[in-house]
């Protein structure tokens, strides 16, 4: 079993319990004196940061949403002076506006450790060659990864997503042992390298850690077998700190929630009630340690269970299974957020569109996720010239392209096409099967 | 001085020209030209018929998507080089043709053409000049 700091990653429980009371205590305050939202949600209710004790005490919480980042953009969640800030992340949110996450030093230190034992549970060390191809730039997975990887000392190299055969290139020329991507462009990636004639697994590369989107486990014995490695899933969101929220051990059997860093609950997402240990609901955290952001009781809107029973790695931190669903109609595609609302936004925006819509996404074997919108043709954009609905096709496409930020096929279909039933149509046709693949 | 076409949406899925047919044959009218225009999803289906306001309310009811458009039914000499002389004197004038397709009808020794050309007052005007005939909507159904 690898660590990069099995001390507090195996820290005995009754340590790691006094910690976090602690700390719940202390992130409290700063949160409550500092972040008007919360103030606001603890008056409203009467309750004032002395009456948490401990994390015993954390159900008394009221929840942060979505909605309170959207309110309160770009920076109303912050704790700190700007003069504090070093760092800002986004990622887009329902309405256009995106969720804006703000780091201090520290908050960087720890983002680099959590990171760092991220990697190290795969056996990274300072002898690695790390292809980070997470993107970077507002998106949390490039620097995140980076960080961590740099923290332990490993060679670096920042290609970021994209240019898949050069990604190709690079990992025989400079002897890659390590790679981070999303786990659709892991199976991309040894797709292409076949088609170039390079077969990766009499290559270094080792050990992949791959995370930013759903995935399941034929998609990891896919990935192991064409690429020769271990495929580990890591799972992050930039409200809570990015990636490094929570990793896997050489165990694959779900991932090792940093529980010195973040307090995780499963709740019903219909009542709010905490769910006993082992039971599927939406999984909700709390930050411990962040000073730019602290995060009280955030739903992260996945669907998870958590695993009661301690791992056979030693480590001593609770694990979550992989997402297996989420709670609103949130796509993640190609790592990106995509939201049915934005979509209908834009149509409603386009004045020759009528807002009957269906969004088809789709994963082929060795490709990356593909985003269809069907549009029912209404007469407005139906002429006798083929090459005008074509233009409409591209004018939709390009609109839908800015502000979703990645690109998208337009199909254009016959009315009724879409089904209507009950009133509400199905919006969403989401053929990778993300959620129930074994 | 045009007729009226009526243009159809039809995605590429087997049995929606059938459909089309279908509708209009239960309405009573008659098709008396047609061209498809397509690409990998979908088609357009142009259709001259007997009665187009008729036509376009059945395919509606039908639930398709239709589109109504002036194009020329124009008379050609039923001979080599009929259509190319046609299709010269627009060409001098630099008016583009942006699609053209045959009539099933015939008027006369002339077989008739049906011509989607743009700046299509001018190049009337013009056919006209040059001796070519351009049939109305009434001289057409009457055929
Ligand atoms: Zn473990």
């Amino acid at each position: 079993m690898y660590f990069w700091n099995r001390e507090a990653e195996c820290m005995r429980l009754e340590e790691l319990r006094a910690l976090r009371d602690w700390l719940l205590v202390k992130t409290v305050r700063h949160a409550y004196e500092n972040v008007p939202c919360y103030k606001r949600k603890f008056d409203e209710i009467g309750l004032r940061p002395e009456h948490i004790r401990g994390v015993a005490d954390l159900s008394k919480i009221p929840f942060t949403t979505k909605d309170d980042f959207r309110e309160n953009y770009p920076f109303g969640m912050f704790a700190v002076p700007m003069d504090q800030v070093v760092r800002v992340h986004a990622s887009s949110g329902t309405t256009g506006k995106s969720t804006v996450v703000g780091y201090t030093r520290n908050d960087i230190a720890v983002w680099a450790e959590l990171m760092a034992r991220t990697l190290g549970a795969g056996g990274t060390t300072k002898g690695d060659v790390v292809q980070n191809a997470y993107g970077y730039g507002l998106f949390t997975g490039g620097l995140g990864a980076h960080y961590g990887a740099e923290k332990i000392g490993a060679s670096v190299i920042p290609i970021s997503g994209g240019n898949t055969k050069r990604q190709i290139q690079v990992m025989q020329d400079f002897g890659s042992t390590v790679l981070c991507c999303t786990p659709s462009y892991a199976v991309l990636l040894g797709e292409t390298a076949r088609e170039m004639g390079v077969d990766v697994r009499n290559l270094p590369l080792r050990v992949a850690f791959l995370g930013a989107e759903p995935w399941t486990e034929s998609m990891r014995r896919q990935i192991e077998e064409s690429l020769g490695i271990d495929a580990l899933d890591i799972y992050g969101l930039s409200e809570v700190i990015g990636p490094g929220v929570s990793y896997e051990c050489m165990e694959k059997a779900g991932m090792h929630i940093n529980e010195d860093h973040f307090i995780a609950e499963i709740i019903d997402p219909e009542t709010g009630e905490v769910l006993p240990p082992g039971s599927k609901g939406e999984l909700v955290f709390t930050t411990l340690t962040k000073e730019a952001l602290p995060l009280l009781r955030y739903r992260t809107r996945d669907l998870t269970y958590l695993e009661p029973e301690p791992c056979k790695c030693g480590r001593t931190f609770v694990r979550m299974h992989r997402v297996m669903g989420r709670t609103d109609d949130m796509l993640i595609v190609r790592g990106v957020n995509v939201f049915p609302s934005q979509i209908e936004s834009v149509l409603m925006e386009i004045e020759e569109t009528e807002p009957h819509y269906l969004i088809v996404v789709d994963r082929e074997k060795g490709a990356l996720d593909t985003l269809e919108v069907w549009v029912e043709v209404s007469p407005r954009i139906v002429s006798d010239e083929v090459r005008s609905l074509e233009k409409m096709e591209q004018k939709i496409a390009s609109e839908l392209q800015s502000t979703l930020g990645i690109s998208v096929k337009v199909k254009l279909v016959e009315p009724k096409t879409i089904a209507r039933s009950e009133g509400k149509a199905k919006r969403v046709v989401d053929r990778r099967d993300l959620y129930n693949g074994s | 001085m045009g007729v009226k076409q009526l243009s159809v949406f039809l995605e590429n899925k087997s049995g929606r020209l059938a459909d089309v047919t279908r509708a209009l044959a239960q309405a009573n009218i008659n098709i008396r030209a047609l061209s498809i225009a397509d690409t990998i999803d979908y088609g357009l289906l142009r259709l001259i018929v007997n009665d187009p306001e008729r036509a376009r309310a059945a395919l509606a009811e039908a639930g398709f998507t239709v589109a109504l458009t002036e194009v020329l039914a124009i008379e050609v000499p039923d001979k080599p080089g009929g259509l190319a002389n046609i299709i010269d004197i627009l060409a001098k004038e630099a008016i583009n043709i942006e699609y053209m397709y045959a009539f099933v009808g015939r008027s006369g020794e002339h077989a008739i053409v049906i011509f989607r050309i743009e700046r299509a007052d001018e190049a009337v005007q013009i056919l006209r000049e040059k001796g070519v005939r351009i049939l109305t909507g009434e001289e057409l159904q009457s055929l």
